[in-house]
């Protein structure tokens, strides 16, 4: 009788453990898909990613994203407002006729055309598959040139000697520098340090994704809503766009 | 007239060995001042994220536009025909090669990363300016070096003709691409327009021959040769002609964006309240790199005095410098038009004048560009036979010598 019950039990006990394996597998396979892709394998100009920033959601005197920023890349100042480096910064704007006001993160546009790409003499500057624009600090000679050509003022460069830098952003005095979009946690399916911030102050004035993907949020929301390119008249296509400008 | 001979200068005086020593003490001072600046790090100068190009690009800039316009009287001679300057030609080659290292010299010592050169000469980004430039200026060693050498060599004498129109046109491309440097960038209002171009090679007429005409001065002075009224004087008109030009550009260049709407804030900062440069402008470009020279080339009472032309020289070399510093930093200085429309303020300085004030490592790195320039004629003058024995009216003058 035992050995029955005991049969019938371990039937029971296996059957629930494919069914459960069975249920749980595709969560499994599919975390693991949804991992980021290999390190080996490069990225592609099927996606490109982006920024919406919705000005009127964006809290003045908040800097919520400028923090996280410097936190990610370890951009500690040194007490040298003018030779710091500034991946992103507050802008404040008033507009001269009317005296609306407005504030918004301003770094990289991350723009499919880049003056600072153009002008770069050894590669250095450089735009990936996905959009993102960005230094070889390897190849950088320091000139310059890309601070002087792009047209938001994006671009730092490392003035001084750095200590303690971060193993995913690392900088070198000489080189130039600015928003990477925070590619180490992009390349892992993560979302730039300033959105997250942004969204964990329940502001959610930035979203971040994929331009060339319809479905994607911030695809709908600009087919929804339109944004505005900052210096669109240098048609330069930027990623990064805005609402409420 | 009779046949130019050419002779190496004696170089065993006390003199000539201080005049060594001075530029290889600027020198050695420019590379201290590099060391202390790239040891630190660029913020120890007076360049910030806001001003990016600082004095050595002003110094640099000039040198290297200098360049360009130091090869002029050589290609009047064999471009041109004109007799008159063939005896000049050696020297004018000479000069522009060392202008044009001294200029590169600055501009490499202030880039963030001197220790990659061979960087900057084995990776290419065909679409940049800057790029194209580093092939220009190594063409030019090469094309004025061989230029030297037709001068010089009578088996390949022939050649001179054809090598010094490459070399000319090769230095109106060379210039195109500095002036290209600020013509190609869009993103600030003092650029961005393709009259940069010309209006650089102009510069570089004017730059170019008032350097050689005080380094020709200087060297025939200091070398008891003599140096007759007739080169002088076609000099010092040419010279009128190459500031006048310059001064037509200048207006041209103002007077556009004076009529264009988007550039009325540029230009009331240049012109009227950008205080430095509106100084730097008013008084050092145009009053003394500009209409003081003017008069003084065109006035009758001082027309044959050298100690006048070599006052000239020197003010349209300090004219031009102003002239380099409103363009270089007076365009960085200016608030770059992000949100038109708007007041802009931030923690990067939006808005806002930038502030400039250059420290002295960079002034001196400048300067010791400059000695590098004066040191490479000074040697070259002394191993190679650059400069005619004389040039006494009788020796360059077709029409002395009927």
């Amino acid at each position: 009788m035992s050995d029955q019950i005991n049969d019938s039990r371990r039937n029971f006990l296996s059957k629930a453990a494919v069914a459960g394996s069975i249920t749980i597998a595709p969560g499994v396979f599919l975390h693991q898909t949804a991992q980021a892709k290999p390190d080996e394998q490069a990225v592609s100009n099927s996606t490109r990613w982006g920024m919406l920033i919705d000005t009127d959601k964006c809290a003045k005197g908040c800097t919520g994203c400028v923090d996280a920023c410097n936190n990610e890349h370890a951009l500690t100042g040194f007490d040298r407002p003018e030779s710091d480096a500034q991946y992103i910064r507050k802008v404040s704007l008033v507009e001269k006729q009317t005296g609306h006001e407005i504030s918004l993160p301003l770094m990289c546009q991350h723009c499919e055309k880049p003056p600072c790409v153009d002008v770069c003499p050894t590669g250095a500057s450089m735009k990936r598959e996905d959009g993102i624009v960005l230094v070889d600090k390897h190849i950088c000679i320091g000139c310059r040139y890309c601070m002087m050509a792009c047209p938001y003022k994006a671009r730092s460069f490392v003035h001084e000697k750095i200590e303690d830098q971060t193993l995913s952003a690392p900088r070198g005095k000489g080189t130039v520098e600015s928003c990477t979009m925070c590619t180490h946690r992009v390349d892992k399916d993560g979302i730039p340090a300033c959105v997250e911030a942004c969204t964990e102050d329940d502001h959610n004035a930035m979203t971040f994704g994929d331009l060339n993907d319809p479905d994607s949020a911030i695809s709908q929301e600009l087919k929804k809503h339109g944004g505005k390119q900052i210096r669109a008249d240098l048609q330069l296509n930027t990623g990064v766009r805005y609402r409420g400008l | 007239m009779k046949k130019i001979e050419y002779t190496k200068i004696k170089g065993h005086s006390v003199p000539y060995f201080g005049l060594l020593g001075g530029l290889g003490f600027m020198i050695l001072l420019g590379l201290l001042a590099t060391w202390y600046m790239e040891h630190n790090g660029h913020y120890v100068t007076g360049m910030t994220n806001q001003i990016v190009w600082g004095m050595p690009h002003v110094f640099a800039i000039f040198l290297i536009v200098a360049a360009s316009g130091a090869l002029n009287v050589a290609s009047i001679a064999s471009v041109f025909g004109k007799k008159i300057y063939d005896p000049l030609s050696r020297l004018s080659a000479l000069l522009s090669i060392a202008l044009l290292a001294g200029g590169l010299v600055v501009l490499l010592l202030d880039l963030g990363r001197p220790d990659r050169l061979i960087v900057a000469i084995t990776k290419y980004n065909f679409k940049s300016i800057f790029a194209w430039n580093i092939i220009l200026y190594t063409g030019f060693f090469a094309i004025v070096g061989a230029y030297i050498w037709m001068m010089m060599d009578h088996n390949m004498y022939k050649f001179k003709k054809k090598v010094g129109l490459l070399a000319f046109v090769w230095r109106l491309i060379l210039t195109t691409g500095t002036g290209s440097i600020f013509g190609f960038l869009v993103a600030r209002s003092a650029y961005d327009a393709a009259l940069m171009a010309p209006m650089f090679i102009v510069m570089s007429f004017g730059f170019g021959l008032a350097i050689f005409i005080l380094v020709l001065m200087a060297a025939y002075n200091w070398t008891d040769r003599e140096l007759g009224d007739a080169v002088v004087a076609r000099l010092r008109s040419l010279l009128g002609v190459f500031v006048a030009a310059s001064l037509y550009f200048t207006i041209v260049y103002h007077i556009t964006n004076l009529y264009i709407t988007e550039h009325h804030g540029v230009e009331k900062f240049i012109l009227m309240d950008g205080g430095i440069y509106t100084n730097l402008f008013w008084f050092g470009q145009v009053l003394i790199g500009g209409l003081i020279p003017l008069a003084l080339i065109y006035a009758p009472f001082v027309r044959t005095c050298r100690k006048t032309l070599g006052l000239i020289s020197t003010m349209i070399i300090i004219g031009g410098m102003c002239q380099v510093y409103v363009i270089v930093i007076g365009g960085q200085a200016y608030p770059m038009e992000i949100f038109p429309g708007y007041e802009v303020s931030s923690s990067f300085f939006d808005g806002m004048v930038n502030k400039y004030s250059p420290s002295l490592p960079e002034i001196i790195l400048g300067i010791s560009g400059m000695a590098v320039s004066l040191l490479l004629v000074t040697f070259a003058i002394k191993a190679l036979a650059f400069l005619p024995s004389s040039l006494a009216d009788s020796a360059v003058d077709p029409h002395a010598a009927k």
